[in-house]
């Protein structure tokens, strides 16, 4: 490559390159897919009777927390307050929806997706101004967001409409779950015209090399803080997913952003950025929710399910590594 | 060195010793840290008056252990660019099959047992770090949460056995010698000296900066990188084992999730201790303070009375706040 001028030339060229990766890229997700189908005959074998609403409903938050931390990841940040701003917006949306009509409750759901792309702005802003690592200012808001949810409320409660509740369950035409439609609807609006758009290419950009991009005319810093504000947009819808699958709001929502790392990690999402997609990940929390029903199915005690989770992790991550390191080394 | 300063001294005399100051600072930022944490204490005096006392400070020093064990445990691996999320769960491990593993084969034994499986699981991690190139976050959040799974069915294969803190432990980290120096100090402090002096002087210790500063070049240089990161992990495992036990002791109980809290509190205090999270530069004299300014905290929010969701907020801010100030000073140099 010639240090040539052509600008469009140089934003075509990962374009192309990326022809020989998205096969890597579209196997790793093909392959996700094909477990998690395995993975859904095997559940049917146990008990014919499992239906999917339940997986749907029980990976929903996880898969939208997947969703949140993937977009951050894939622009070269991560972000360890996921978790945390589930919980805050979750408690927002239950304590709001208590009493409210259910007319009203659409302008709650638009409210709290507002206040998490507000705090996910936040979030990047202060990466961007402090020039901090990603990692330490998340961890440090991390608190921050868990402290304010507990200050919103301090023990679960609130409530939710009761449409709010049906949306996320049982089956369209007793075949697709509407948590899996929700879930789909949500991310194709969102993520496919973005992805398609300058931001999109922006955000992938900036993942791979922050120098390269910024050479390349991206503005580093207005694509990080959209970077975190579609983080806190698909964290906030997972807060939701929260108050919809239980009914009330949590100011401690357990392990969210390990978890969701985990599953981008298991999704195909490269930790150093700038490579995989959305669809990985949801897929891995699917898995991931799936492999803790199988286990009760087969009488596993349940607290054997983390574990078993834990150490596939480490099986994928591991193998994965070593290919990683073959391709290299070839 | 010498000779590039003793040139542009005469001519830009003032921005150099602006630069200097700067560069110690970065180098040393334990000056300010120790007036940070003595501004806490201070702050504590005025808002309790008389509360700092001899027994506060053994107290405070007792509680900050654990804490201080653990971020020796990040600063080991933070050095060398790497972070380790296990500790905590290795903590727990350790803190637990030490109280069970007593009760059974007497606690010395029950003692060894802990800290070799945890100085196992570190080195799984190594293993997986340094020869597979796991990303250590990956790698050691995987194996945490193996452990933390791990840690219940435990439980309940150790259920007819018990467990109990043993005496040994409750003693040695929980007690006080002339009812004021509290005994954590004869564990502390060895371990302490030994990293501090280590991390300059050996070996080994440098070769932790170097490659964390630079991996590509400490590989041409002929370090083999892969046994410095087995051992470096293994050495967290093992340390993050005695910080469990120092737990047990300090809070006179052995549950399964007993260090939990402490995960994110151990990266923290190496954080405002002034070491990258990118590798190659920082070292624990840092983190010890970082450890003592968050303990001196806690105790000044509970004199406060603030609720815990405040106390939170509370510690986010000053955890960034340190850490923003901080890349400020480093990256203007």
């Amino acid at each position: 490559m010639s240090t040539g001028t052509a600008a469009p030339g140089t934003l075509r060229l990962p374009d192309k390159a990326g022809v020989l990766g998205a096969v890597r890229r579209g196997g790793w997700t093909l392959g996700i897919y094909l477990v998690l189908l395995g993975l859904i005959i095997y559940t049917w074998i146990l008990n014919p009777r499992y239906g999917l609403d339940t997986l749907a409903m029980a990976a929903l938050p996880l898969a939208f927390a997947a969703a949140a931390q993937a977009v951050v990841v894939i622009s070269g940040g991560i972000d360890l307050s996921v978790g945390a701003m589930m919980a805050l917006t979750s408690v927002t949306a239950a304590v709001l929806m208590k009493d409210a009509s259910p007319e009203a409750a659409v302008g709650i759901l638009i409210l709290v997706l507002l206040l998490g792309i507000a705090v996910g702005m936040v979030n990047g802003a202060l990466v961007v101004i402090t020039r901090v690592p990603d990692i330490v200012v998340t961890l440090a808001m991390a608190y921050v967001w868990a402290g304010t949810a507990l200050l919103v409320l301090d023990r679960p409660g609130g409530g939710a409409a009761d449409w709010v509740k049906d949306i996320v369950k049982g089956n369209v035409f007793d075949l697709v779950p509407r948590a899996t439609i929700i879930l789909l609807v949500v991310v194709g609006v969102v993520w496919l015209p973005l992805r398609r758009s300058r931001l999109g290419l922006s955000l992938y950009a900036l993942g791979s090399d922050p120098l390269a991009a910024f050479r390349s005319g991206v503005s580093v810093r207005r694509t990080k803080i959209a970077s975190y504000a579609i983080c806190g947009f698909f964290a906030a819808a997972g807060g939701l997913a929260l108050v919809g699958t239980t009914g009330i709001g949590t100011p401690t929502t357990g392990d969210y952003t390990l978890k969701a790392v985990a599953a981008i990690v298991l999704g195909g999402v490269s930790l150093s950025g700038g490579r995989g997609g959305l669809l990985g990940p949801i897929a891995a929390a699917y898995v991931l929710a799936i492999i803790r029903a199988d286990l009760v199915f087969m009488g596993v005690d349940p607290n054997y399910s983390t574990m078993i989770q834990g150490g596939i992790m480490v099986l994928v991550v591991m193998v994965a590594a070593y290919l990683e390191l073959r391709r290299r080394r070839r | 060195m010498t000779t590039s300063q003793g040139t542009s001294m005469p001519t830009q005399s003032s921005l150099l010793s602006a630069g200097a100051w700067r560069r110690r600072l970065r180098d040393q930022p334990v000056i300010p840290l120790i007036l940070l944490l003595a501004a806490l204490v201070l702050l504590l005096q005025i808002v309790q008056p008389g509360i700092v006392k001899a027994d506060w400070v053994s107290s405070t020093i007792k509680f900050a252990t654990p804490l201080a064990i653990l971020a020796a445990c990040q600063t080991l691996v933070m050095l060398t660019g790497g972070i380790d999320l296990s500790v905590a769960a290795v903590a727990s491990l350790a803190g637990y099959v030490a109280a069970s593993q007593s009760t059974t084969f007497g606690e010395p034994i029950g003692i060894a047992i802990a800290l070799g499986a945890a100085t196992l699981v570190g080195l799984v991690n190594g293993l997986g770090i340094g020869f597979l190139r796991v990303q250590p976050l990956i790698m050691t959040l995987a194996i945490g949460l193996v452990m933390g799974g791990f840690l219940p069915i435990y439980q309940v294969l150790v259920v007819s056995s018990g467990a109990a803190v043993p005496v040994l432990i409750g003693g040695l980290f929980g007690g006080t010698t002339i009812g004021i120096v509290p005994n954590s100090l004869f564990v502390f402090l060895p371990i302490a000296a030994l990293i501090l002096f280590g991390l300059r002087r050996f070996g080994y210790g440098r070769l932790l900066y170097a490659v964390g500063d630079n991996e590509s070049a400490a590989r041409l240089a002929g370090v083999r990188i892969r046994a410095v990161l087995v051992v470096a992990y293994a050495i967290s495992g093992l340390l993050a084992g005695v910080a469990g036990l120092a737990l047990t002791g300090v809070s006179s109980a052995a549950t399964i999730a007993l260090a939990d809290p402490y995960l994110l509190p151990s990266v923290a205090a190496v954080v405002i201790g002034g070491t990258s999270i990118f590798g190659g530069r920082g070292g624990y004299l840092g983190s010890i303070i970082g450890a003592l300014i968050l303990t001196v905290l806690v105790s000044l929010m509970t004199v406060l009375k603030a609720p815990q969701e405040v106390r939170q907020i509370v510690f986010g801010a000053i955890i960034l706040v340190v850490a923003a100030a901080y890349t400020r000073v480093t990256s203007e140099s």
